[in-house]
C-alpha cells in the first residue's frame, strides 16, 4: 500500500491560518490502513485544530467527511454538495487525492494534510517499511524477491557496497543492507552463481525517468 | 608484448612486474589552485600515479576532472576518481571522453559514499548505473569502442581501468566474489579500502589467489598512516566499512601523543613490507590523507624509491 505521515500540526495550521472555514476529507483507501487519513484520523485533526483556533481567540469552523477513495472519481464526485463553500479544503489521503479533488474541483482551494512517504507494508505493529519504487519494471525475482532498487540507498545491482556492515546500510543503524540479505539468502541456498556476473545497466525510461506514466488496458476502455 | 591499453605510467609498471606505489590527493574545498599544486608538490617523484579523489565521503570540492588536469600540466599522472552517485550515464560518458582528451588515463570506478556522509545531505543522487556497470562502460569505451547505447565511438578513450574493493566489508565471504565480478567486468587493477586489520586481508588474499584473480587483475594493498588515536577513533565511527583493530588502537595509545604519528607510520612501513612479500599484492596505494607532505618520508622509508621508470 502506499504509506504516509500526517503533517505536523503546526504545518497544517500555517496553511489554513487565514480560512475560517474548512472541509478536512479523509480515504478509505491506504491511508485508513496505515492510520494516517482515515475517519478517526480525520476526527482528530479537526479537534486539534478547533482547539489551536479556539485557544488563539480565531475560531474556525470545520466540516469532516471520509469518502472510500480519494483516486476514484466517483467517489470524489460524490463530495460536489458542499464543495466550494469552503475556504479551503485539507485532504489526508496521500499525494494522489488531493489532485483528484484539485482536478475535479478546480475552484476550491486544496491542502495536503499529509506527506506520502512510500510503497510499502507494516512489518510490526506501528513500524511500517519501504518495498518498492514503483519503477516499472520489476526485477525482483533475480534477487530472490528482495527489491535493490527501492531498498538499497544507492539502488545498486551489485552490491553489497563497501559500506555495509554487520547486516546494516551505511546511511544508518536503523537500516537493514538489503544486499546484506540478498547475498545471504543467495549463499543459504546455494544460488551464488546467480550473482556473478555483470548485469546491463537498468532502463530508466519506465521509471519517473521517463515522465509521468500511464496505465491503459485496452479491454476495459468502453 | 601486446598493445598497452592506455599507456599509463602505472599500467607499464604493473606490466613490467614492479612493485607499484600510489598515492592520493584530495582537490581543495574551493578553487584554490594554488594549495593544489603544493600538496602535489609533496607527491612528484614519490608515487606512480596519484588518485584524485571526486567528492570524497560526499563532500563537495573541486572536480576530480579539473583537478586530474592540473595534476597532468604538472607532469604527474593522475588516477581519476569516478563516483556514480552524482553522474547519469550521459555525464559519466562525456566526462570520461573529457577526460581521456585532457590528458587523463588511469581512472578508478566507484558507487560513492551515500550524500548523508557529506555537506549537501538534501542532495538528490543518481545511481543511474553502479560501478560494476561503470567499469563494463568505460572498458567497452575502450576496448570495442562503442558507447553504452552501442552506438560507435570516434576516436575510443583509453584508460587504465581500476575498481575498488573493500574486504574489510560484509559478508566477508561474499567480498572475494565481489572482486571476481569486478575483474570480470573489466577492471584492469584494484585498489583496496584502508588495511588495518591485517589477519582479515591475509585471510582475503589467499582466497583471490586461490580463485586465480590476482593473474587476472593488479592488487594494490590500500594503507593509510594513522596520524594518532583520534584520527584511528574517528575513522572506525564515521568512516563507512573501516575495520580498525584494537590492537592498533591499544598500540597508538602505548606511546604518548607527540610520538603518536611516528607509532602509526611505522605501523604503515611494517604493512608495506609484508605487502612486497605477499602473494598476488602487486603494489600498495597510500592514503596518507591530508597529510601529503609525509609521502615523501614514508616512501623514503618504505625502500620504494626512486620510482622506476618503464
Ligand atoms: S524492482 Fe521496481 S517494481 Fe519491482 S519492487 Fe523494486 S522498485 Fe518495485
Ligand atoms: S550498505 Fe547495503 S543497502 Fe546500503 S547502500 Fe550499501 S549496498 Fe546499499
Amino acid at each position: 500500500m502506499i504509506v504516509a505521515d500526517r503533517k505536523s500540526l503546526e504545518e497544517i495550521l500555517a496553511m489554513v491560518r487565514e480560512k475560517r472555514k474548512i472541509l478536512i476529507v479523509g480515504c478509505r483507501g491506504c491511508v485508513t490502513v496505515c492510520n494516517v487519513g482515515g475517519e478517526k484520523e480525520v476526527e482528530i485533526l479537526a479537534a486539534s485544530i478547533n482547539l489551536a483556533r479556539k485557544t488563539s481567540d480565531q475560531p474556525i469552523e470545520i466540516d469532516t467527511v471520509t469518502i472510500e477513495r480519494q483516486c476514484d472519481n466517483e467517489y470524489v464526485a460524490l463530495l460536489k454538495e458542499g464543495i466550494g463553500t469552503y475556504d479551503a479544503v485539507v485532504s489526508l489521503a496521500c499525494g494522489v487525492g488531493p489532485q483528484f479533488l484539485s482536478e475535479a474541483y478546480p475552484n476550491q482551494l486544496f491542502f495536503p494534510g499529509v506527506n506520502t512517504t512510500f510503497f510499502g507494508g507494516a512489518v510490526s505493529h506501528g513500524i511500517w517499511e519501504e518495498r518498492c519504487q514503483g519503477c516499472g519494471t520489476c526485477i525482483i525475482h533475480n534477487f530472490d524477491g528482495l527489491c535493490p532498487i527501492a531498498r538499497c540507498a544507492k539502488s545498486l545491482l551489485h552490491g553489497p557496497c563497501g559500506g555495509s556492515s554487520d547486516g546494516l546500510c551505511e546511511v544508518s543503524k536503523e537500516t537493514l543492507c538489503i544486499w546484506d540479505m540478498i547475498v545471504k539468502k543467495k549463499m543459504e541456498q546455494g544460488r551464488l552463481t546467480d550473482l556473478l556476473k555483470v548485469i546491463e545497466a537498468k532502463d530508466w525510461s519506465s521509471a519517473r525517468d521517463g515522465g509521468p506514466r500511464r496505465s491503459i488496458r485496452e479491454e476495459l476502455i468502453p | 608484448m601486446d598493445e598497452y591499453k592506455s599507456g599509463s605510467n602505472l599500467e607499464k609498471i604493473l606490466r613490467a612486474g614492479h612493485f607499484a606505489f600510489t598515492g592520493e590527493c584530495g582537490p581543495p574545498k574551493g578553487a584554490n589552485v594554488e594549495h593544489l599544486k603544493e600538496k602535489f608538490a609533496h607527491l612528484k617523484g614519490m608515487v606512480d600515479a596519484v588518485n584524485i579523489t571526486d567528492n570524497q565521503t560526499a563532500v563537495v570540492r573541486m572536480s576530480s576532472l579539473a583537478a586530474s588536469h592540473l595534476l597532468v600540466h604538472e607532469g604527474m599522472e593522475p588516477n581519476f576518481q569516478m563516483v556514480c552517485r552524482d553522474r547519469n550515464r550521459l555525464a559519466i560518458t562525456s566526462d570520461i571522453l573529457g577526460a581521456h582528451a585532457l590528458g587523463i588515463r588511469n581512472m578508478l570506478c566507484l558507487s560513492g559514499d551515500h550524500q548523508s556522509f557529506g555537506n549537501h545531505t538534501q542532495a538528490k543522487n543518481v545511481h543511474d548505473i553502479d560501478s560494476m556497470q561503470l567499469i563494463r562502460l568505460v572498458t567497452n569505451m575502450r576496448d570495442k569502442g562503442r558507447f553504452m547505447n552501442d552506438e560507435e565511438i570516434d576516436v575510443p578513450p583509453r584508460l587504465f581501468v581500476g575498481a575498488a574493493c573493500n574486504p574489510f566489508a560484509d559478508p566477508f565471504e561474499y567480498r572475494v566474489y565481489r572482486l571476481a565480478n569486478k575483474i570480470t567486468a573489466g577492471a584492469d587493477f584494484i585498489q583496496t579500502q584502508c588495511i588495518f586489520n591485517m589477519e582479515k586481508f591475509r585471510t582475503f588474499m589467499h582466497q583471490a589467489v586461490d580463485m586465480g584473480l590476482t593473474e587476472k587483475c593488479y592488487i594494490l594493498a590500500g594503507v593509510t598512516p594513522m596520524k594518532n588515536l583520534g584520527m584511528a577513533n574517528f575513522m572506525a565511527k564515521f568512516v563507512p566499512g573501516m575495520d580498525i583493530p584494537d590492537a592498533l588502537k591499544k598500540r597508538l595509545k602505548g606511546v604518548e601523543k607527540a610520538k603518536q604519528a611516528e607509532e602509526g607510520i611505522r605501523f604503515a612501513l611494517e604493512q608495506i613490507e609484508e605487502f612486497k612479500q605477499m602473494e598476488g599484492v602487486a603494489g600498495v596505494h597510500l592514503m596518507a590523507i591530508e597529510w601529503e607532505h609525509k609521502v615523501p618520508e614514508i616512501a623514503e622509508r618504505a625502500g620504494v624509491l626512486p620510482r622506476p621508470t618503464v
